[in-house]
């Protein structure tokens, strides 16, 4: 079998001012056409004014077995969430 | 006669939109790979929108009560005056591909013109379709160079269908006495000055994609004035089939 | 989109182990399993065919729509059916993606249904003979599609899950410009209203039996329940598509082609009368009427399609672009 042409994962900011989003995959055999076969796959219904394509193999991602070493250590934190703290009454603008 | 002019010149922008878009639409299901069959769908898409605003427009103008579908469904071959190039029957990917670049090629300059057209109405058909077509025109022009540069298979067969495709494109920089009275009266433009820089863009290309600009030959022409290829009747009774048979439904 | 980072099944085979215990109790407690994430075999391959077939089934499905896009009787209704063929294909796409985050390449998918192994909905198996056919399938395959579809935006397997959400927004027009269709020819001529019973008579049967065999002979149901790919059973969802339909035929003034078909007031649903399990099995065996030009269209895109594939590759190899 011919080595098929690679994957490339999609992000697509959805209006000015948004961060791009992962939206899903295709194949394409050059970043042109990623981006042209981006915008038809993606964003037939106006979804989008600006679309990435990175080739999947490129995406290094966290690890599920290390999940807990990775995000456990920031659990405990809370006074990093303005939650934490305790605003007395009648004070404005905190 | 200056009116029935219009109406014929809107008619040839629409009709080849329309055939063009017809002849694409049947590629979806069956491209080389899936991407492409979401790919060509957009563009016939665009193309058949953009012959409905012709279409009716032409209508119109014509005031006896014809709209797009009239127009489209209830014509014969030799009423149509759309380019011989669009109708050319879909042949391999690369004679699409070749076809497809020649005609996006040659829409973006005359888009161009007419969206300074003194008809406001050819003017804002054509603004909005310039934005389609430049988008055509990238992917038609990238297949072409991914083609003519790719594998010798590609190679031979894309040089084969530019070989057959070549003697389409002369029609369409061919003016006639339609032309004449759309310069005349500020609507259009001369053909002819398209050549150029039609041209000029088509060895740039195709020197990216390593293609011959194939020699001077004799170019076929007609389809303005409706006088076409074979292929051309074929093509309209399987479109025209369900209201040519129905004559009193409503769809 | 993990594929290229975890190949497949890693570690130790599948026992009664602390990962198959955590991926339960994930099951459990709702929480969606994710392509890296640790799975069971058998999940994983039930998965990966369900999703496929899935992916096939839109792919294929164009092709009886799509016979009718260069004869559709107005622009207006070429370019709607185009836009949803079209989305079709997208469709396919998304779940082609969905699949091959599980570790199998599309073309290894794709060429499992060419070579006749792999399964797609055999609804597509029956031809398109005229214009009221495709307001049939819009308003009946997809109206029933939907109903198998909307659960599965809830399903244990985030890609798959996410797919189907963006393919259920994009669907809700597709039955309603096939009820559109069939709306018209109802309420049109004579002879468009016979085109349209013409074509409910045809595509009725088939429709219900889109949901699968009944519980008491389904294989896959129970595991598949509790690894939450499936959250109904294909007679809660068959009973579904009845009750919805039943009031549509007649606001459409069409008949049912069921003498049996009436409200039990008992049980709130529709009583059908017994469906031909025979046909069903006989056109899932490859013996339906157009099961050989439904693969071979495919075959022919395949192969016909090879060097243009191989044309673009070469091309972005030889210019040190990604394709290698």
């Amino acid at each position: 079998m011919k080595k098929e042409w690679p994957q490339w994962e999609v992000f697509v900011r959805s209006e000015a001012g948004l961060a791009h989003k992962h939206v899903g995959s295709l194949h394409a055999a050059d970043e042109r056409m990623a981006l042209e076969n981006a915008r038809d796959l993606y964003t037939r219904r106006n979804e989008g004014v600006s679309i990435w394509v990175v080739k999947s193999e490129n995406v290094h991602a966290t690890d599920p077995s290390e999940t807990e070493a990775f995000f456990a250590p920031s659990e405990d934190k809370t006074y990093r969430h303005p939650t934490f703290y305790h605003v007395p009454e009648g004070v404005k603008h905190l | 006669m200056r009116d029935s002019a219009r109406i014929e010149y809107v008619l040839r922008f629409g009709d080849g939109a329309l055939v063009l878009a017809q002849r694409l639409c049947a590629w979806v299901a069956h491209a080389p790979v899936m991407e492409e069959d979401v790919a060509v769908a957009n563009v016939s898409l665009d193309l058949f929108g953009q012959a409905r605003m012709w279409l009716s427009y032409a209508g119109e103008l014509e005031g006896a009560g014809r709209d797009e579908d009239r127009l489209a469904f209830h014509r014969d071959a030799r009423e149509f005056h759309n380019v011989l190039l669009v109708e050319r029957p879909n042949g391999d990917f690369a004679d699409t591909t070749v076809r497809g670049y020649f005609y996006d090629l040659w829409a973006s300059l005359a888009l161009s013109e007419l969206a300074g057209s003194h008809d406001e109405r050819i003017a804002a058909i054509a603004q909005k379709s310039r934005k389609e077509n430049a988008y055509h025109l990238r992917r038609s022009q990238d297949w072409i160079v991914r083609l003519g540069d790719g594998t010798q298979e590609s190679h031979a067969r894309v040089t084969r269908a530019v070989d057959e495709l070549w003697r389409y494109t002369g029609e369409l920089f061919i003016g006639d006495d339609v032309d004449a009275v759309a310069v005349g009266d500020g609507f259009g433009f001369a053909p002819e000055a398209l050549r150029e820089p039609w041209l000029e863009r088509v060895r740039a290309t195709f020197a990216q994609a390593t293609l011959d600009v194939p020699p001077d030959t004799w170019m076929q022409r007609g389809g303005k004035q409706g006088v076409h290829t074979e292929d051309l009747g074929y093509l309209l009774a399987e479109m025209q089939v369900l209201p040519r048979s129905m004559p009193e439904a409503v769809w | 989109m993990y594929t290229s980072i975890s190949d497949g099944i890693e570690g130790a085979p599948d026992g009664g182990d602390a990962r198959e215990r955590a991926f339960d109790e994930r099951l459990d407690r709702a929480l969606k399993i994710e392509p890296p994430d640790w799975m069971p075999d058998a999940y994983r391959k039930t998965l990966t065919r369900q999703i496929s077939q899935h992916a096939h089934s839109e792919i294929v499905g164009m092709l009886p729509e799509g016979n009718w896009i260069t004869r559709a009787p107005s622009l207006q209704r070429k370019v709607i059916l185009l836009a949803k063929v079209q989305d079709e294909a997208g469709h396919g796409l998304y779940l082609y993606g969905a699949a091959e985050s599980l570790g199998t390449s599309r073309d290894e998918l794709v060429l499992a249904l060419l070579s006749g192994k792999a399964k797609y909905s055999s609804i597509f198996n029956y031809p398109t003979l005229t214009w009221a056919d495709v307001g049939a399938i819009g308003w009946l395959v997809d109206g029933a599609a939907i109903i198998n579809q909307i659960p599965i935006t809830r399903c244990s397997y985030g890609p798959y899950a996410r797919a189907m959400v963006r393919i259920c927004k994009e669907e809700s027009f597709h039955q309603r410009q096939g009820f559109d269709i069939m709306w018209t020819l109802a309420h049109g001529t004579a002879e468009q209203h016979a085109m349209a019973q013409d074509a409910l008579d045809r595509w009725w049967w088939p429709s219900v039996m889109m949901f699968g065999p009944p519980d008491s002979e389904s294989t896959h149901n129970v595991q598949s329940l509790r690894w939450k790919i499936k959250l109904f059973t294909n007679d809660e969802l068959r009973t579904k598509f009845i009750d919805q339909t039943v009031p549509q035929a007649e606001q459409l003034g069409l008949a049912i082609p069921d003498p049996d078909l009436r409200w039990n007031d008992e049980t709130k649903h529709y009583d059908i009368g017994p469906i031909d399990w025979d046909e069903f099995y006989r056109v899932i065996g490859g013996n339906g009427p157009c099961n050989k030009d439904r693969l071979q269209a495919r075959v022919d895109a395949w192969e016909d399609g090879a060097w243009v594939r191989e044309a673009a590759a070469e091309h972005a190899r030889k210019h040190g672009s990604d394709a290698a």
